[in-house]
Order: structure tokens, then sequence, then C-alpha cells
């Protein structure tokens, strides 16, 4: 029976950070991993002889600089390359795009309406306000309120603090952001229904949430927040895939002497006198252990891998009922060349990032409809990218590899998930994009469908939630994932959690992971190996 | 404005001038200005400023945003709009004013023309078009962009009277200061007006842009008689901080585009309070300029001369020598008329007053090499430099 100082349960990208700085650290630590892959939904993958998926998240931003720094990524193989743009098809064959160069984006703003281009001037600026604020918490653990341990009170007075540095008008305005919905927020600036539907689309990427739903608003940080290289909102890729994220997270992780086994897939943590003393695999292998760190969603943490006898009933309760609603799916496609779209004039450079197929807010909303009724929406809201212009691990030269996000797919439509209806699904999105890229089917070599049904079979995530739980105010800071369990510790002791379903939530940012271990080397009195955040003046 | 898909392939804009500009530009200086393609120097920036304080200089004023209001209501809703009493402006005038939003922080500062009655052209620094909009709710007023369907040039310096006579622009002696005229080049019509941003005698001409380049050519047909440059923008940042005036966005920041609470501006604190009247009537953002006045002046953006000949960049200013971090430099220039280092200064008060002494620490370069230097340095409250001929009616003819 191997001893370890900490087993990390799921080599997602959170999992890999946590036991990284616990390696960095000096501890002896195991990461295991049911899948024979590293990554959770970090991943890239060869399921089509020469191309290569990122078969689940698929692009980089919010991952923090400070831990790619302190786990020195980029000699472990990272590169993030900036994208340089996003848009939107119109139903006219007109388009609306959003380039990186401001002058060209005021005129493309202008082209649409003036008065809108005007107006995203008030708009950058307010939400890179509440992106500053939210910046300020993501490396940090959140108070908990009730408490009056001094440093629950000092976290809470940095807190306040930080909301102090708003003005009166300004904190009024922060707290209708958190509430609202994307929709209604965006039409505080803008008037143009096509500039509306192209910015709302990051706030329900992800969220069983519809763009007139209160709380999207909010969701739009997590998506405008993170930046590349100072870039706060740019969008990259990261070279070879989001693997490459995974694979420097689980090289550093071996320089420090980590340890990773790969199809080893827990069934219990182990809990002997209210204290987790490791785990048992399927294989029925007993690993031990003086701290269990579960990088699964806290639904799944508290309802598959522990034993509900060793859970306080109240916990169990909120577990059950944690919020983590699948509405997404994904198609990855191989294509024999590079589709065109003929709406764009040659040589436009839009293609290079985010591409998007839905003009009307009402449009959004209809999405989100079918999603309601357990159908897979009929007119998707698709981000769409094709990494393969950029970086040529992915594909072989000349041809390319496509990304497609799809918002909304059902967790079970009515009589559930088979192949077959999988298939139609993903048929959806591919007519979709064929509307505007005729040439688009013929290039067509493999695409690879994955609903909420596969992200949960294969990455483990409860209903295929890629947030690990949905990013509203009731799940959130010092609420997430439930209220007393916001600092990263589990019910028994030497138990933590460290995944997205801890604070600061979804996306690649490595922060929970990060987060958790700081709490980690506390605990055992270790000194802090994770970094201070970047400051953000 | 419209903008073909291809507008991407060339970030900037050209003027309807840029021609004429890419024929005598030796510098190859560009820069971005309200995403239009202007010159930093088109050929020798002392030239371009002396043109300015002893001949005549030209600079392309296309960028700059303009909108047209009209409308019955469009009087009253200039008045709302702005902190200064504009309801005694006649047709023919000019006036200079400055906005805020409900804060009573300044959003743009810019000029008022009254072309007629009901007519109106207001002219900003920054994109206004969504604040003017959203200001007029409740107003009879038309509000339309026409920044790109005006061409505008700016004729400056002692001789831009005589310069623009010779051209073929009559009687334009009898134009006061910020008066408006509408006149002919030849058979072109140009609006003049007599405003400038230099503090020297000087023009502002306004024309359809498919005529720009015959006003052009008619100007700079008198060149044998007249010494005229070409100027561009680094030689009008020098002069404009001789004259004293200010740049939103650059001197301080606008408050639609701020992030940080407290980075913004009110008009007292960027040295306009002659420009706001409270008296005389509700206007955005007098019931927080009122309350701001009832208090101690926080901070003022202060005119000051920095002793010595050290290049004045970025800087710290100081209330003593070794004493206590009080404010920053925003702008500075060397004069090369006062043979002085001019700035404008961002000084937090105490006590509501101006600091007794001002020190900066100035940061400076000799062959790649930083040194660093202690200047004091003067608060002054009237323009730096003002010649008496500039306001002269009919202007000196040469």
């Amino acid at each position: 029976m191997n001893n370890y100082d900490a087993i990390v349960i799921g080599a997602g990208h959170n999992g890999l950070t946590n036991a990284a700085f616990l390696a960095k650290a000096g501890m002896r630590v195991l990461v295991v991993e049911k899948n024979p892959y590293v990554g959770g939904a970090t991943v890239s993958r060869e399921l089509h002889a020469g191309w290569k998926y990122s078969n689940c998240s698929y692009v980089c931003s919010l991952f923090r600089p400070e831990i790619y720094n302190a786990l020195d990524l980029g000699r472990h193989g990272l590169k993030v390359i900036p994208l340089v743009s996003s848009m939107t098809f119109k139903q006219d064959g007109d388009y609306f795009g959003s380039y990186s160069n401001p002058n060209i984006r005021r005129h493309e703003l202008m082209r649409h309406s003036q008065r809108d281009a005007d107006a995203a001037i008030r708009f950058d600026a307010d939400v890179m306000r509440w992106c500053r604020l939210i910046r300020g918490f993501l490396l940090r653990t959140p108070p908990d309120p009730g408490s009056f341990r001094p440093r629950d009170a000092f976290e809470f007075a940095y807190l306040m603090k930080k909301f102090h540095e708003l003005s009166e008008s300004q904190l009024y305005e922060f707290i209708r952001f958190f509430t609202m919905s994307i929709a209604e927020y965006l039409e505080n600036y803008f008037e143009n229904e096509t500039i509306l539907a192209h910015y709302s689309g990051g706030s329900i990427i992800g969220t069983g949430l519809g763009v007139y739903s209160p709380g999207t608003a909010y969701v739009l940080l997590h998506h405008a927040m993170g930046d590349v290289d100072g870039n706060v909102g740019a969008w990259g890729f990261a070279r070879g895939g989001m693997g490459a994220v995974s694979g420097a997270l689980a090289s550093s992780f071996q320089a420090y002497g980590g340890e990773i086994r790969t199809d080893a897939e827990v069934v219990n943590i182990n809990v002997s006198g209210n204290r987790a003393t490791g785990v048992e695999l399927a294989s029925g292998e007993k690993l031990s252990a003086r701290v269990v760190v579960s990088n699964l969603d806290a639904k799944r943490t508290f309802t598959k891998v522990m034993n509900e006898k060793d859970l306080p009933p109240g916990l169990l309760q909120r577990a059950r009922n944690f919020k983590i609603r699948g509405s997404s799916g994904k198609l990855n496609i191989a294509l024999d060349g590079m589709p065109t779209f003929p709406s764009l004039p040659k040589d436009s450079s839009l293609t290079l990032g985010h591409m998007h197929f839905t003009d009307t807010l009402g449009r959004l909303e209809k999405a989100y409809d079918d999603w309601k009724d357990d159908r897979w929406s009929a007119d998707p809201y698709c981000d769409t990218l094709i990494p393969s212009q950029y970086d040529p691990s992915l594909a072989p030269p000349g041809k390319h590899m496509m990304t497609v996000f799809v918002q909304y797919c059902p967790v079970e439509p009515e009589g559930g998930w088979t192949d077959e209806k999988r298939d139609q699904f993903g048929q959806t999105v591919i007519d979709q994009i064929a509307d505007y890229s005729p040439d688009f089917k013929d290039l067509l070599l493999h695409a690879e469908i994955r609903t909420p049904r596969e992200l949960e079979d294969e990455v483990g995530l409860t209903e295929g939630n890629i947030f690990q739980g949905e990013l509203t105010f009731d799940q959130l800071m010092f609420n997430r994932p439930f209220p007393g369990y916001a600092q990263y510790r589990g019910p028994v002791k030497g138990m933590y959690m460290c995944g997205s379903s801890t604070h600061p939530g979804g996306g690649v940012m490595g922060a929970p992971g990060a987060n958790a271990a700081r709490e980690i080397l506390r605990d055992l009195k270790k000194p802090d190996s994770t970094p201070a955040e970047f400051s953000d003046d | 404005m419209k903008f073909d898909h291809t507008h991407f392939r060339q970030a900037l804009l050209r003027t309807p001038f840029h021609d004429r500009f890419v024929e005598l530009s030796t510098t190859e200086e560009w820069m971005a200005w309200n995403t239009y393609k202007v010159p930093r120097v088109v050929d020798k920036l002392p030239t371009e400023y002396f043109a300015v304080r002893s001949g005549c200089a030209v600079m392309d004023l296309t960028p700059m945003e303009k909108y047209r209001i009209s409308g019955r209501g469009a009087r009253d809703y200039l008045d709302r709009l702005v902190t200064r009493d504009i309801s005694k402006l006649k047709a023919g005038r000019v006036t200079y004013v400055v906005w805020c939003n409900d804060e009573g922080k300044v959003i743009d500062d810019g000029t008022v023309f009254q072309l007629g009655e009901n007519d109106y052209r207001l002219c900003a620094q920054h994109h206004q078009f969504d604040w003017l909009l959203m200001s007029a709710r409740g107003f009879d007023v038309d509000i339309q962009v026409e920044t790109h369907d005006v061409a505008a040039l700016a004729v400056q310096g002692p001789t831009s009277w005589s310069v623009l006579a010779a051209a073929g622009i009559s009687n334009l002696e009898q134009l006061k200061p910020f008066g408006i005229a509408d006149l002919r080049c030849g058979d072109i019509p140009v609006t003049v007006s007599r405003t400038g941003y230099t503090g020297d005698l000087g023009y502002e001409l306004w024309m359809d842009p498919a005529n720009a380049l015959q006003v052009w050519d008619a100007i700079f047909s008198v060149q044998g008689q007249y010494d005229i440059h070409a100027m561009g923008l680094s030689a009008l940042e020098m002069v404009r901080i001789e004259a004293g005036f200010i740049m939103p966005g650059f001197d301080f920041n606008t408050a639609e585009a701020t992030i940080r609470n407290g980075y913004d501006r009110s008009p007292f604190e960027v040295g306009l309070g002659w420009v706001v009247n409270l008296d005389k009537g509700h206007f955005t953002g007098r019931k927080a300029l009122l309350a701001e006045k009832s208090r101690p002046a926080k901070r003022r953006l202060t005119k000051i001369v920095v002793d010595g000949n050290k290049p004045v960049g970025e800087a710290f200013i100081y209330d003593g020598k070794n004493g206590k971090q009080t404010g920053e430099i925003k702008c500075a220039t060397w004069s090369p008329i006062l043979k002085a280092n001019l700035a404008l200064a961002d000084i937090e008060f105490i006590n509501g007053r101006l600091p007794a002494q001002l020190w900066a620490r100035i940061d400076y370069q000799r062959e790649l090499k930083w040194h660093s230097a202690w200047a004091e340095c003067h608060s002054h409250s009237k323009p730096f430099y003002v010649p008496e001929y500039r306001s002269a009616t009919p202007p000196m003819r040469y």
C-alpha cells in the first residue's frame, strides 16, 4: 500500500494545478485519473488520424498568468496565441465583426450604428470596471462573512475595500449587474440588434439560462475578464489545443516529483473517524493519504465518490440540489480544406476568431426555449473557431480543424439520448454552418459530436455542465459551491475540493486549484507555494 | 459616413486634404486622430511652430467630431447640455463650452457655433453621439453627425488674415473673434469662423469635402507672397499649451471612459470654473457642481512654469524639494517664444489651496543615460502666451 501526502482525484486543469503547487511545496502527491489520458475537460485528442481536437474547452483566456508564471508553464511547452476577432453572421448576408484594432472596431460599429460606436466607449469602461473588481478576488479564498476569525475578517475587509473603491452609483450599478439579464444590460448601451446579439453570446455559454434570464449579465465577466498578456478581454489559442495547458501542468507537476496514474477511477473517498484516509479505486485498490482533494464537481464529489453516511445531511441536501445543469454540446470537425464564407470579403481576418450565426436576441431566446422543453435548439447558438489557421499542430498542411461549441443541448431529450439523436443534433449544427458556408459539407471529413451525455460519461462533469455548477449569484463567492464550504475544505478533515465548483468558478482559470492548494498548505503549516495575484491597480 | 465591407483593409480614414499632406510630408510621421490619418510632423517641427507664431500655418481639422443640432428646441437643449449660459448666443457667433454627466464630471469640451436660427454646430474632441442622443429626450431637436461631411481647415498665425484675403476670401476684415461668416473662396462657398486652438490670430474654414482641395490649393497658391506651412499635431500641442488650452482625454480622463472611481474630473478641477454658470437654471450636472462648489477645492489642473531647461515629460509634482507627492504633469512643452518649460499639472490642494511650493522631479535622458533633477514650478493663472494682435479687428495687414 502506497502512502502519499496527498491524492488528487481527477487530472483536470484544476486538479493538476492543485497537485503541482502541493508538489512544489515538497509534498508527495499522486493524481488519479479515470481516463487513459490527463486533462479532464482541458484536453486534445486525435480521434481522426492527423487531426487533433480540443474536445471540450477550446480557447484560453482566463488561465491566471500568475499560475502560468509560478509553475513555469512556458518552459513546459505552453504557448497562448491571442485571437484577433469575433464576428456574427447575419441572415441577410451581412455580418458584424469585432476587430482587435480599435480603429477598425470603431468603423465596423459605425457601419452598423453610429450611436452604438459611441456607446461602446461607455460599455467598455463599465465592463472593465467590473472585470477589475472581480479579478481582484480570483486568487483569493472567499471570506466566510459569518465568521469572526481574523483571516475571514481580513478577507472580508479586503472585499469591502474593493467595493468601496466604487462610487455610490457604481456600487448600485454593480449590484444590478450581478442580477440582471445580459439582454437588459446591453440594452443600456446598444440599439443595433446584431450588436446586441453579438455581445450577449458570451453570457449564455455553458449556462442553463437565456439572454433574458436574470444573472446572465454577470456571466459576461467569465468571458471578458480573462486576458492575454495584459489585454483584458482578449482570448487566445493554446498551441497544440487545450491539451497543451494540461500537458504543461502535468509536466510541471512531474518535474516537482508528482506522480500521475491514469485509468484509475476513484469509487470512494475513504473516511475514518471523520477524517479522510485515502481513496479506493474501481480496481479495488486502496491508496492512503493525509490529504484527499477532489477535482470533481461538488455534486459528483458528494453524491458519487463519498459515502453518504460520512456526510452531514445538510451538505448532502445542498449537493443533491446543486444547480449544475447541462446545456451545451460540442462538435469537433476535421476539414479537407478551408471552408469559404461568401458573406465575408476576400482576405477578411474574421475567420481567424470566434464565428457566430445568431444575429438577434429573439433567436437566442428561442434557442433557450427549445432547451427548456428538453429539445436541442433547432436554431442553436454556435461559437465556431478554426484554430488550425494559426496552429500547425492540429491538422495536416492545408487541412483544417473546426471547433463548434453549441448552446443549447439538453441533458436528456425526451426518451433519452441515442446515438441517432446525437447525430441528428450534430446535423442541426452542420446545417446551420452550411447555411453560411456552401462548401462546408463537402469538406467535412469527420465530426465528433458531443452532447451532455458524452461530456458526463467521458469527462465526468455532472450533466455535462462546463462550469461545474451554474455561475449564478446564489452559487458564487462564499456561496460556491455551498455556504460554509467555500474555503475549499470538505466536511471531513483532510478532504478538500479544487474544481470549478469552488470559487471563482468555471473557465480554464486554474484559480480554484491554486486557491485550494493554498488552504491545504495552510492547514498543514507548510510554506505557501502559490503565487500572489499580479497587481491590477 | 458609409463604410463598405472592406473598410478593415485600412484602419485609418483619409481626410479630403490627405493627398496634399502626402505630397508635403517629408517626415512621413503620421498618427491617428479620431480614426483619421493625420500628420504628427509634416516637414520640420520648429518651422511648423513658428508658422503659427510668425507666419501662417494650415492644419487639417476634419477629424474633429462635429454635430449638427437643429430644431425648435435646439437652444434649450444645448443650454441644458452645457454648463455655460448660451441663451444669449447669437447667430454668427461661437462660444467655448464644456459638458458634464449627472455626477458633474466632464464628458468633453468643445465649441458651439450658432449657424442660424435653431441651427447649431457642436464641435467636440471625443465621440459624443450617444451622450447627445441620451440628453435629447424631451427636446424638439434633431442631431446629426457631420464629422465626415464637413471638411475643416485651421489657418492660424499673424498673417492668416492676409493669406486668406490674398487667396480670394474677401470680406473677412470685420470678422471679430468668435464670429462666423458665410463667404466664398473664388466661387466656392466656405464658412469661416475666427476661432482656433493656437492662441494666435487665426481662422477655421468649414466646407463641403468635395471642394476641400480647391480651397487648400487657393490658400497655397499665395505661398510665393506669404510663408505658409502645413502643420502637424506636434506643433499644435506646443502652441495650445502656450495658449493655455486643455485637452480632455489627454490632460484628464473623460467621464464616460473612466474606469477607476475618482479618475474623472469636474470642470472646476480642470480650471473651467469660468464656463460654469450655476445661476442659469438647470443643466446636466448642476446639482453635483453646486455641492462641489460648497466644499473646499480638492485639486486643480494648474498651469505651471517649470524652472530650468530640462525636458519635462512625465513627472510627479511635490510640495517641496524632497517633499510629499502632490500631483503630476499631464502635458508639457518647451516654449521657443518664452524660452521656458510650460506644463499643465494635476495638483492636489492642501486645505482647499494650491500648495505654497511646487517642485517637479524630472527624469531625463542624456545619451541614453537617465538622470534625475529637481525643478521648482510656478503656477500661472493666465494663458502663458497671448499676443495682443490676435484680437485686433481688422487684423494687422501684411
